[in-house]
């Protein structure tokens, strides 16, 4: 068996103005895997994948990726577009700040606008597109790096239930033919077993990982898995745990 | 839509209508209140002199917009970038801001020539709403975009051009806005207490000067050209920020879109 692509051990945070937000993390991500980071609110998992991308530093822990620090990509609860700038634009940020021209970049921004269906919209405004396109936008610019880890932080929470359905399956599409590993972190039980190979549940704060359960691989998830012994498995066993780990704290 | 547009207007013309008329049945003197139709005639028949008040008047308001915009940008993005040096000149820009320009004319006067601290006046007071909210408006940015910029190594230059300074947009044409006025009012202020005669007397001069001679109906031809100068300022800036943020800025929406 590889190696992870990223582990945390140990890892400990504590906010300047005193909350403890992690206690001794210990996650691995392999390859290709989807996992979702189970908990209540204000538990840690957003500060966990803020550690992740390196934009929050740990006290205490080591977190280490096989092979050097690979593409990383974040996709926020909020669309997080700038408002001035069309999809186009929105979506080429993330090469352009990485130095390349507009028209090196055109190809992957145009690719990257075809995976999530809205090869359409370059020229629109975030004003002009629903809630959901516009998470769409933010996937896109997630994916126009072409990253081997993409971080979720809640992407879906604010969308009803069909765009939120219809996404989850488009999520899982991307990943299979991107070949990312994903860390989603969510607070919805059924959302965290229809998309994930793996659900990390969270103790309350300090934050650390009570259980871990693993969702029998299956064939593709369409909308018939919600209707599977495996998926309902899936949602009884993560209920269960979130609960116990309420309960326990 | 059409009548919302022209009520202020009939509303302005039957104040002028009232006006005239009180004065022709009262059978005012034009050295006490001149009727609107002697005040165009005067605007006609004076209009050498004051459309060359006029371009002065104009130019210093420009040109004290212009240098405002620049400083003040300019001092913006240095204070967001260095909070020692915010900390250590904002608190001089307020005094300047805090103290009635009226009150400052003067003095700049004993040590400028009269064009140049005019120009000064109104500079000093369209400089700070341009910096104050250019300022906010830099420090407004979202913070999930400053972490994607973080995330993916921008550098400083592209944070300031990339992302600080459309964030600031709005709130630097709010600030425009407001300069914009001011600039005018400040040169007006300045130029009369400058009282300066001859090549670059302003509007304001002629209203003083006018006012000495006791021809009334100038002064008001001078106020009436000063307010349209005001106005038009107004609507070119307000035209200006629709222009620029039509398409994503919510202040900018059009109505029933
Ligand atoms: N920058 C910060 N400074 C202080 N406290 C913070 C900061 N960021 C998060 N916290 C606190 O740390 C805890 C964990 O936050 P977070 O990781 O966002 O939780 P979650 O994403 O699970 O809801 C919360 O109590 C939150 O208020
Ligand atoms: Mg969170």
């Amino acid at each position: 068996m590889s190696a992870p692509l990223v582990s945390l051990n140990g890892i400990q945070k504590t906010f300047a103005n005193g909350t403890r937000a992690l206690d001794h993390l210990e996650l691995a991500i392999m390859r290709g895997e989807f996992v979702s980071l189970l908990g209540p609110s204000g538990c840690g998992k957003s500060t966990a994948l803020r550690i992740i991308a390196g934009l929050e530093q740990a006290d205490a822990g080591t977190l280490t990726f096989d092979g050097g620090r690979p593409e990383i990509a974040f996709v926020f609860q909020d669309a997080t577009l700038m408002p001035w700038a069309n999809v186009f634009d929105n979506v080429f940020l993330p090469l352009r700040l990485k130095g390349l021209s507009r028209q090196d970049a055109n190809a992957s921004v145009m690719d990257a606008l075809v995976h999530v269906g809205l090869a359409d919209f370059v020229t629109s405004y975030p004003r002009e597109l629903s809630g959901g396109m516009k998470m769409r936008v933010s996937i896109a610019r997630a994916l126009v790096t072409k990253p081997t880890l993409l971080l979720m932080d809640e992407p879906f929470a604010a969308l009803d239930e069909i765009t939120r359905h219809r996404l989850n399956r488009d999520l899982l599409t991307l990943q299979a033919d991107l070949d990312m590993s994903v860390i989603f972190v969510t607070h919805s039980v059924y959302e965290s077993a229809f998309l994930s190979s793996r659900i990390a549940i969270f103790s309350p704060r300090p934050g650390r990982i009570v259980e871990t359960i693993t969702v029998a691989p299956t064939g593709a998830r369409t909308e018939e898995f919600r209707r599977t012994p495996t998926y309902l498995e899936a949602c009884g066993k993560a209920a269960h745990a979130l609960e116990l780990a309420m309960v326990g704290a | 839509m059409t009548a919302a547009r022209l009520l202020p207007l009939a509303v302005f013309l039957a104040l002028l209508g009232a006006w005239e008329a009180v004065v022709h049945l009262q059978s005012i003197p034009p050295y006490i209140l001149p009727a609107p139709s002697l005040i165009f005639t005067t605007l006609i028949d004076d209009w050498r002199l004051l459309s060359a008040s006029l371009a002065v008047t104009l130019r210093i308001t420009a040109l004290a917009l212009a240098l405002a915009t620049g400083f003040g940008v300019l001092f913006a993005v240095l204070f967001a970038q260095w909070r020692w040096l915010e900390r250590s000149l904002f608190p001089l820009a307020v005094i300047l801001q805090v103290t009635p320009i009226i009150a400052i004319a003067p003095l700049l006067l004993v040590y400028l020539d009269a064009g140049t601290a005019v120009l000064a006046c109104a500079f000093l007071v369209a400089f700070f709403p341009i910096l104050s909210n250019t300022a906010l408006g830099l420090s407004s940015t979202d913070h999930n975009l400053r972490d994607l910029f973080d995330l993916y190594g921008a550098s400083r230059w592209q944070q300031i051009k990339l992302l600080r300074l459309p964030s600031a947009l709005p709130y630097f044409l709010g600030g425009l806005r407001i300069a914009g006025g001011l600039s005018l009012i400040g040169a007006i202020a300045a130029e009369i207490a400058a009282g300066a005669a001859g090549q670059g007397a302003g509007l304001a001069y002629r209203i003083v000067e006018a006012g000495y001679r006791l021809n009334i109906p100038r002064m008001f031809a001078a106020l009436a050209l000063i307010s349209i100068a005001g106005i038009a300022i107004w609507l070119a800036l307000e035209w200006a920020n629709r222009a620029m943020l039509s398409r994503w800025h919510e202040s900018a929406r059009e109505r029933g879109l």
